[in-house]
């Protein structure tokens, strides 16, 4: 284990290094991070306001706290890996990744934890701002913000694992951009970031609770609002640790069964 | 009688690429969305052969010939179609850590490199992920530094280094972690004479420090005449030759070249065999390779020589006869 920490160390001060280069890049990048909310956050108000200052048990200031936290959740879980791995495939950079005895998921998750560490400050003060702008009204309370960071890390785990799995279709078609559109519109809906969970008709809500999405953004969320029983809180770090579990086989098996094609036709 | 298995074992080996066949137009590519026409391509058509271990072999064949799927193979990132195959006692395409601790793959024209940063910092992540003791990486990382001198390159970030620079570093970087058995495939492509002979010294003494394996490819015959005395020549999948450079030569050609040094162009050669050219009594003559040693003695003997050199064609012609002829 020790030699695995060291790989994380050095993939670490790697992704590091190179991000420096992009400054520019990784501005607008996180101008649209900032940006979804921020529609979001006006439209949500403005609906508040003309439906005199309450839709569906939230105020304004409710709107804005849900944003706000949503924001931060996506970024801690947000992945880029569909695209990377696309280009891998396309210009035969798998080939070195087979070829090194590690697996390719473990400077994968470095790479995206450590270019997070690096955005979180201007993340955070995008958030003081919109804060000071919107007003938001926070419920906390101190048990769920506490259950709320295992719950943010097995929402990225799941995440990154399903996504990283997707990203796998470049083994079988060159045209991933379809499903990274489709994958994208599912995710907008039914995790939350268009609208809380809770003012969604009843059959989208289900089918957000029962597919991954509710547990890889806006179940963290809902627990730091303080939306959440306990009861609901347990069940809801259960089913995360269950999609855990089902994430991992599946990435072990799409990842051999992609593996096997890419050095049956070549690379 | 060596009695230690060779590091390459590869008997009848194949490897079959289905692929869309269309014709070019419009009409071809809305019929193809219907039914697409797939044909069987061999790429590499039931090979056989053995390397020892500590041998540098050049794998030689035009463009298309099968090199680097062979090499995919036998480092593992293809799965034969049909055939066995050993490398280091291990299946490759298994891809087992232990067996990807001890090979390494160059490839002239990809890279592995980071990019955006220098590649001292990728040495420290290899470092990492082969598991290579700190002292040994110092000392490996000195050793590579000198030999390839690298020196001030390892600071830059490599996509500021000429092309040559950045070979000298993948090369370095492939070899960190000591491989038994290294796989190049073009590693002098694109650069310059001196940047070539740097890097085939470094073959070779890479070679003869660590006792590994190296099987090469290559389009330049100076770096296979440079490095490898056994050659294996391979043509539309199918293997032409096995064996000494040396042999390659006499078996594919039937003559030599005698150059001789006379006074003038006066007199006439003809007798003693085919007249290539004469310039200002420099003689160039074509003589079967089995009156060679008479010729010679005859032309010693007639005429007033003032100089004599007897020549093997440039291992281009041989190679491009080989090719020529197909089957040997």
């Amino acid at each position: 284990m020790t030699g695995l920490a060291e790989i994380y160390v050095q993939q670490f001060k790697t992704t590091l290094a190179s991000f420096a280069q992009y400054r520019a890049a990784i501005f607008i990048w996180m101008i649209g991070h900032v940006l979804e909310p921020l529609v979001f956050m006006i439209v949500w108000s403005a609906v508040t306001l003309s439906r005199g200052g309450l839709v569906g048990g939230f105020g304004a200031g409710d709107f804005a706290a849900y944003f706000l936290v949503l924001m931060l959740v996506n970024h801690a879980t947000y992945t880029w890996i569909m695209y990377e791995f696309e280009y891998r495939v396309r210009h035969g950079d798998l080939s070195f990744l087979l070829l090194r005895p590690l697996h390719p998921i473990h400077t994968d998750i470095v790479d995206n934890l450590s270019s997070k560490m690096l955005t979180l400050p201007l993340i955070l003060v995008s958030a003081a701002v919109l804060a000071v702008v919107f007003k938001p009204v926070f419920h906390f309370r101190l048990w769920a913000a506490a259950v709320f960071l295992p719950a943010l890390g097995l929402a990225f785990l799941v995440r990154f694992l399903i996504e990283w799995t997707l990203a796998l279709a470049a083994f079988w078609t060159t045209r991933v951009g379809a499903i990274n559109q489709g994958y994208y519109v599912a995710v907008l809906f039914l995790s939350g970031q268009v609208a809380p969970l809770a003012l969604l008709p009843g059959p989208v809500r289900a089918a957000a609770s029962v597919l991954p999405f509710r547990w890889m953004i806006s179940f963290p969320a809902e627990l730091l609002l303080g939306r959440l029983t306990p009861a609901q809180a347990a069940a809801g770090l259960a089913i995360q640790a269950g999609w855990l579990v089902l994430a991992l086989l599946l990435m072990k098996v799409v990842w051999r069964a992609g593996v096997r094609r890419f050095t049956a036709v070549g690379g | 009688m060596t009695t230690t298995p060779p590091a390459i074992r590869v008997r009848d080996l194949r490897k079959t690429y289905v692929v869309a066949e269309r014709e070019a137009g419009a009409r071809a590519a809305l019929k193809s969305l219907v039914r697409r026409r797939k044909i069987e391509i061999a790429a590499v058509d039931g090979i056989s052969f053995d390397v020892d271990s500590g041998e540098i072999v050049g794998f030689l064949g035009p463009n298309g010939a099968g090199k680097t799927t062979t090499l995919k193979m036998l480092s593992g990132l293809l799965h034969p179609t049909a055939g066995e195959l050993s490398v280091l006692g291990a299946v490759p395409w298994r891809r087992e850590k232990a067996f990807l601790r001890q090979i390494t793959l160059v490839m002239g024209q990809r890279n592995q490199l980071v990019w955006d940063i220098p590649a001292a910092d990728s040495f420290e992540l290899n470092r990492a992920i082969y598991r290579i003791p700190s002292a040994d990486f110092q000392r490996l990382v000195k050793e590579l530094t000198e030999l390839l001198e690298l020196g001030p390159l390892l600071r830059k970030p490599v996509r500021n280094l000429s092309l040559g620079e950045r070979m000298k570093c993948e090369i370095a970087a492939a070899l960190l972690h000591r491989p038994r058995m290294v796989f190049l495939d073009e590693p002098t492509i694109g650069l310059d004479v001196t940047m070539q002979r740097r890097i085939r010294g470094f073959i070779a003494e890479y070679n003869r420090r660590t006792g590994a394996t190296v099987l090469l490819t290559s389009h330049d015959m100076s770096d296979v005449e440079a490095l490898c005395r056994r050659v294996i020549i391979i043509h539309r999948g199918k293997l032409l030759f096995d064996g000494a450079l040396s042999d390659l030569v006499s078996r594919f050609t039937e003559h030599k070249t005698i150059v001789v040094q006379l006074k003038d162009c006066r007199a006439d050669l003809r007798p003693y065999g085919e007249v290539v050219s004469c310039e200002d009594g420099r003689v160039t003559l074509r003589v079967a390779r089995a009156e060679t040693a008479r010729t010679t003695e005859r032309l010693l003997a007639d005429l007033p020589v003032s100089d004599l050199t007897v020549e093997d064609p440039p291992i281009e012609d041989v190679i491009e006869r080989v090719f020529a002829q197909g089957t040997p």
